[in-house]
C-alpha cells in the first residue's frame, strides 16, 4: 500500500527544495548560482514561513557552502545544498574531504556548463568534472524523479555500509525552469519514516570503546576528523573509500526497491533504466532529459519495424557496468550520447565509461558516440533521429564504425 | 560592556587534565603549543567544546595518522575554511537543539588558523561567519608566514622580514609591505569581540580567552605566536621574543568592545601607556631574530630600522587615540 | 613498509586517528636537557605553564593544595629551554643531552 500522495505543479529546482523539506532536513548551507537559485529561494521560504525548523546559513561562497555542511554533518546534522558549474568547480577540494569524511550530505546539481565562455545553460561537463571525488551520483530525467531521488539519496548515504555523500544531478533550465505536474508526499512524517527517523550516527570501535563518528561532546573518546596521513597510511583510507562505492550498488537498488512500494515509482534497477531492450539490435545509453526525447523518437522507428532500445543511465556513480554488460551483451551496436566535452579524451566521458564495461564482453557490440547539446544547445527529435539512422546504417554495413561525431555544432 | 570576571590561578589550571597533550610533533620551542596549551585552560566548558582547525603547523603537527594530541571534538576540514566549519558544526547544533535532538547546551566552538588560513586564504569565510554573527571564537595563532610549507610570506609578514619568498636579497631587503592590521578589520565588521593576546602575558590571554568564549556573537583572538624555525632564533628564547613583541608596541594588547564600540589596552600596554618611558625601541626586538639580520649585517641599515620605528610609534599613537590615551 | 601496520579492514572508516600522542614520544628529538635544581625551585609553575610540550610533572601536597615538586617528563621533553629562560630563580640549567650533571 503505497503512502498517500497530492498533485502539485513544481519545476526541478523547486522539486528539490520540496523533497529537503520533506525530508526537513537539519542544516543547508548553499551560494545562489544559476540555474539553482530557485533552489535556494525556495528552501528560503519554508524558513521564513516557519515550515521547516532547519538552519539557513547564507555562506559567502559555495566552497563555504560544503565545508559548513561538512561541518554540519560531522556535527551530526542531516545536511543539503545545492550548486551548478563554477560552484561546483569552485568547491571542488571540499568533495573528495567531504567523501573522505563519510559524510552523508546530499546536493542538487543543476547541471550548467563550465566557464568559459561563460554560459549558464545546461551540459553535464560540471558534473563530469567531480566524477572521481568520491561521491555518489545521480542523473534525473524529470522533477519527479528529482524528487524522489533527493528523498532516496539519504537513505543511500547514511546507509551504515556506504556513509557516502550524494550528487543529485538535472539538466539546468530543461529540468531546473520546467514546471511539471508531480506526486509529493502529503505528509512529511511518511518521508521521515522512510528514512527511519533523524539521522543515525554510525558506531565506530575506537581505542576499545565504541563511539559516535560525529563531533559530539559526549563521545566517551573524543574524535579527531581530518589528521594528516603520511604515506603509510593514505592508500589504506583510501581503500575503504572504494569498497564503500563497492556498496553503493546493492543498496542503491535495495532503496530503488523499498522506495518502489512507498511510493509506487520504480526506476528501472535504480542504477539503469532499460527501454525496449529486450529484443533491441540498437542500443542508445544516454543520461538526463535527453532520455526522454530519444524515446519519443525510438517508438517512432519501432513503429517502422527498427529493433531499436534506450538504456538510461541513473547512476553514473558507482559506475552500473555489470548492467551495461547484461542490457548490451546481444545488442550489435551502441551509440552514446555524451552532453559533456570531451576534451583530449577519444570521447565523451560516458562513451568512454561504456566501452570499458562492454570490453570484457566475448563479443562486444560496435560503441560509437555522439557529443551533443554542450551550453544548451538544444537536442530535437529531429537532431536524435539523424543519430539513430547513423546507428542503423552502420548496423546494416552502411557506414563505418567511428570514434566520436558531434551532434547539433555547427561546422 | 562586556564583563568577565575570571582569573586564573596557576594551581588550579595545574590539576586539570590536558586536553592538548604531550606528543605533538611542533618544532622545538614553537610558541603555538604554548598557546594552545594556555587556551584549553582558559576554557569555561572544556566537556563541551569542539574545534575547528584551520590546515597549518598546528593542525599537520598534532595530527599524524595514527596519532592524534587532542582530547576534544576536533575537525580539520581545509585550508580556507576553518571559519565555514565552524558555521556549519554551530549551525546543526542550533538545528538539533531546535528539534528537541540536542538536549544539552549548544557546545562551544573554537576555531584555529595560522597567519595563511586567517589573513589570507581563510578571510573570506572568516569575513562571512562573523558577518553572520555565529556565536564562536577564532584564534589567530600568527606566527607571521606561512611556516608550515617552509616560511612564505603572508599578509601578515613585518616590513623588512626575510622569508622564503621575500628574501632578504642584494636588490630587495625582504618584504617591502606592512602587516595586514588583521584586528581592525575585524573590529570592523562591528559584530564581534576582537582583542590581542601575547602568551608571555598568560593572565591576559587567559582573560581574554574565557571573555571570547563565553561573548554570545563571534570573537576573534589575534595571538602572536614565535617561531624559532622560522624567525630564526634559539628555541629558549620563544617567550623573551614573544614578550618583546608587545613591550616594543610591535604587538600592543588591547581589545574591541563590540557593544559600546570602544577599545580599550589592556595588562602591559595599558602599563606603557600610561608610563610611555617603558617602550622600548623597536631595535631590541630586531635584534633578537635572523629574518631581521640583515637590517645590522653586513652593514646597518639605519634607514629601514628608522622606517620601522617611525611606522611602529604612527601605529601606537593611532591606538593611543582610540582608547582615549592622547 | 612494515608488515606490522594494521591494513585497511582493522582502522577505523573516515580517517580517524586511533592513537593517543602520548604513545610517541618527543623526548628523543632532544640535544639539551633541562635539570631543575630543587633547591632553588619554588615551585612557580611557570615552566610547566610556558612549555610548549606540557612536558612537566608536578607532585602535589598531601592535602592537594599546593606543588611538592615540579620534574621534567623526560619522555617528552624536546628540549627547547624555554623553562629555563621562563624561570624566576634560575632553578633550570640546559645541558647537552647524555651529558650528566
Amino acid at each position: 500500500m503505497t503512502v498517500e500522495q497530492i498533485d502539485i505543479l513544481l519545476n526541478g529546482d523547486e522539486a528539490a527544495a520540496w523533497a529537503a523539506k520533506d525530508v526537513h532536513v537539519d542544516v543547508v548551507a548553499a551560494y545562489p548560482i544559476t540555474p539553482q537559485t530557485i533552489v535556494v529561494e525556495k528552501f528560503s521560504e519554508f524558513v521564513a514561513d516557519g515550515i521547516v525548523q532547519t538552519e539557513f546559513v547564507s555562506v559567502e561562497s559555495e566552497h563555504s557552502a560544503l565545508s559548513a555542511c561538512v561541518g554540519a554533518a560531522a556535527a551530526g546534522a542531516r545536511a543539503f545544498t545545492a550548486t551548478a558549474a563554477n560552484g561546483l568547480q569552485l568547491m571542488n577540494e571540499i568533495l573528495y574531504i567531504a567523501s573522505s569524511l563519510r559524510q552523508p550530505i546530499v546536493m542538487a546539481i543543476a547541471n550548467r556548463a563550465p566557464s568559459g565562455p561563460i554560459n549558464i545553460h545546461n551540459d553535464h561537463t560540471d558534473a563530469m568534472n567531480v566524477r572521481d571525488a568520491g561521491w555518489i551520483m545521480f542523473f534525473a530525467e524529470n522533477t519527479q524523479e528529482v524528487y524522489d531521488t533527493i528523498i532516496q539519496a539519504y537513505k543511500i548515504a547514511e546507509d551504515p555500509n556506504v556513509l557516502l555523500p550524494v550528487m543529485v544531478c538535472y539538466d539546468g533550465f530543461l529540468i531546473s525552469h520546467t514546471a511539471e505536474r508531480i506526486k509529493v508526499f502529503k505528509d512529511p512524517k511518511d518521508v521521515a519514516e522512510f528514512l527511519g527517523g533523524p539521522r543515525k550516527i554510525p558506531k565506530i570501535e575506537l581505542m576499545g570503546k565504541e563511539v559516535e563518528l560525529s563531533l559530539n561532546p559526549e563521545n566517551p573518546l573524543p574524535l579527531t576528523f581530518g589528521p594528516l596521513d603520511l604515506y603509510d597510511y593514505y592508500f589504506e583510507h583510501k581503500r575503504q573509500q572504494s569498497e564503500a562505492m563497492q556498496h553503493a550498488y546493492a543498496v542503491i537498488e535495495k532503496v530503488n526497491e523499498e522506495y518502489a512500494k512507498f511510493s509506487g515509482r520504480k526506476y528501472g534497477n535504480g542504477r539503469v533504466v532499460p527501454y525496449r531492450l529486450d529484443d533491441a539490435e540498437i542500443a542508445i545509453v544516454l543520461m538526463g532529459s535527453t532520455a526522454g526525447t530519444a524515446r519519443y523518437v525510438i517508438d517512432e522507428l519501432r513503429d517502422e519495424g527498427i529493433k531499436i532500445g534506450e538504456l538510461r543511465v541513473r547512476s553514473f556513480r558507482p559506475f552500473p557496468y555489470m548492467d551495461l554488460e547484461r542490457y548490451l551483451k546481444n545488442v550489435k551496436v551502441v551509440g552514446v550520447f555524451d552532453r559533456a566535452q570531451d576534451q583530449g579524451m577519444q570521447g565523451g566521458p560516458l562513451f568512454l565509461e561504456t566501452r570499458a564495461a562492454l570490453y570484457d564482453l566475448a563479443s562486444h557490440p560496435k560503441v560509437v558516440n555522439f557529443v551533443f547539446g554542450l551550453g544548451g544547445r538544444d537536442m530535437s527529435p529531429e537532431l536524435l533521429r539523424t543519430t539513430m539512422d547513423e546507428l542503423i546504417a552502420i548496423k546494416e554495413g552502411k557506414k563505418p564504425v567511428f570514434n566520436r561525431k558531434y551532434i547539433g555544432v555547427r561546422e | 560592556m562586556i564583563e568577565q570576571k575570571w582569573r586564573p590561578n596557576l594551581f588550579e589550571l595545574a590539576k586539570k587534565p590536558s586536553l592538548f597533550t604531550s606528543g605533538h610533533r611542533l618544532c622545538s620551542g614553537c610558541a603555538a603549543g604554548t598557546i594552545v596549551r594556555m587556551v584549553m585552560m582558559a576554557l569555561p566548558n572544556p566537556e563541551r567544546t569542539i574545534i575547528a582547525n584551520a590546515t597549518g603547523c598546528l593542525e599537520v603537527a598534532s595530527t599524524i595518522f595514527p596519532y592524534t594530541a587532542w582530547k576534544l571534538p576536533w575537525i580539520h576540514n581545509a585550508f580556507e575554511n576553518a571559519a565555514a566549519t565552524a558555521s556549519g558544526i554551530e549551525a546543526a547544533f542550533k538545528a538539533l537543539k531546535r528539534k528537541g535532538l540536542w538536549k544539552k547546551d549548544i557546545p562551544d566552538i573554537i576555531a584555529f588558523g595560522g597567519d595563511g588560513g586567517t589573513y589570507d586564504i581563510g578571510l573570506q569565510a572568516l569575513s562571512g561567519a562573523i558577518e553572520r554573527g555565529h556565536d564562536f571564537t577564532w584564534i589567530l595563532y600568527d606566527n607571521e608566514a606561512y611556516m608550515n610549507t617552509g616560511i612564505q610570506r603572508s599578509g601578515s609578514t613585518p616590513f623588512a622580514a626575510a622569508t622564503t619568498t621575500s628574501p632578504a636579497g642584494k636588490v630587495i631587503p625582504g618584504k617591502m609591505e606592512w602587516k595586514k592590521p588583521i584586528g581592525f578589520i575585524i573590529a570592523a565588521h562591528m559584530n564581534a569581540y576582537v582583542a590581542t593576546a601575547n602568551p608571555y602575558y598568560w593572565q591576559d590571554l587567559m582573560k581574554k580567552v574565557r571573555k571570547a568564549v563565553l561573548y554570545k556573537g563571534p570573537s576573534f583572538l589575534h595571538v602572536i605566536s614565535t617561531c624559532d624555525r622560522g624567525w630564526r632564533f634559539d628555541p629558549s628564547q620563544s617567550m623573551i621574543v614573544s614578550k618583546l613583541a608587545t613591550d616594543t608596541c610591535l604587538h600592543p594588547l588591547w581589545e574591541f568592545d563590540p557593544e559600546t564600540r570602544t577599545y580599550s589596552l589592556t595588562d602591559r600596554s595599558l602599563y606603557i601607556a600610561k608610563h610611555p618611558d617603558q617602550k622600548l625601541p623597536v631595535e631590541r626586538y630586531l635584534e633578537t631574530q635572523g629574518r631581521f639580520r640583515h637590517l645590522f649585517k653586513p652593514k646597518r641599515r639605519d634607514d629601514l630600522i628608522k622606517e620601522i620605528q617611525e611606522r611602529v610609534d604612527k601605529e601606537w599613537e593611532y591606538l593611543l587615540k582610540l582608547t582615549g590615551f592622547s | 613498509m612494515s608488515s606490522t601496520k594494521p591494513g585497511w579492514k582493522e582502522i577505523p572508516i573516515a580517517g580517524i586517528p586511533f592513537k593517543s600522542a602520548l604513545e610517541y614520544k618527543t623526548g628523543t628529538w632532544r640535544s639539551f636537557k633541562p635539570i631543575i635544581d630543587d633547591k632553588k625551585c619554588v615551585r612557580c609553575l611557570l615552566c610547566w605553564l610556558y612549555c610548549p610540550d606540557d612536558s612537566f610533572i608536578i607532585k602535589w601536597s598531601e592535602d592537594g593544595k599546593r606543588p611538592k615538586q615540579v620534574l621534567v617528563n623526560y619522555e617528552y621533553c624536546k628540549g627547547c629551554g624555554i623553562c629555563s629562560t621562563v624561570c624566576p630563580t634560575k632553578a633550570i640549567t640546559m645541558i647537552p643531552e647524555g651529558e650528566e650533571q
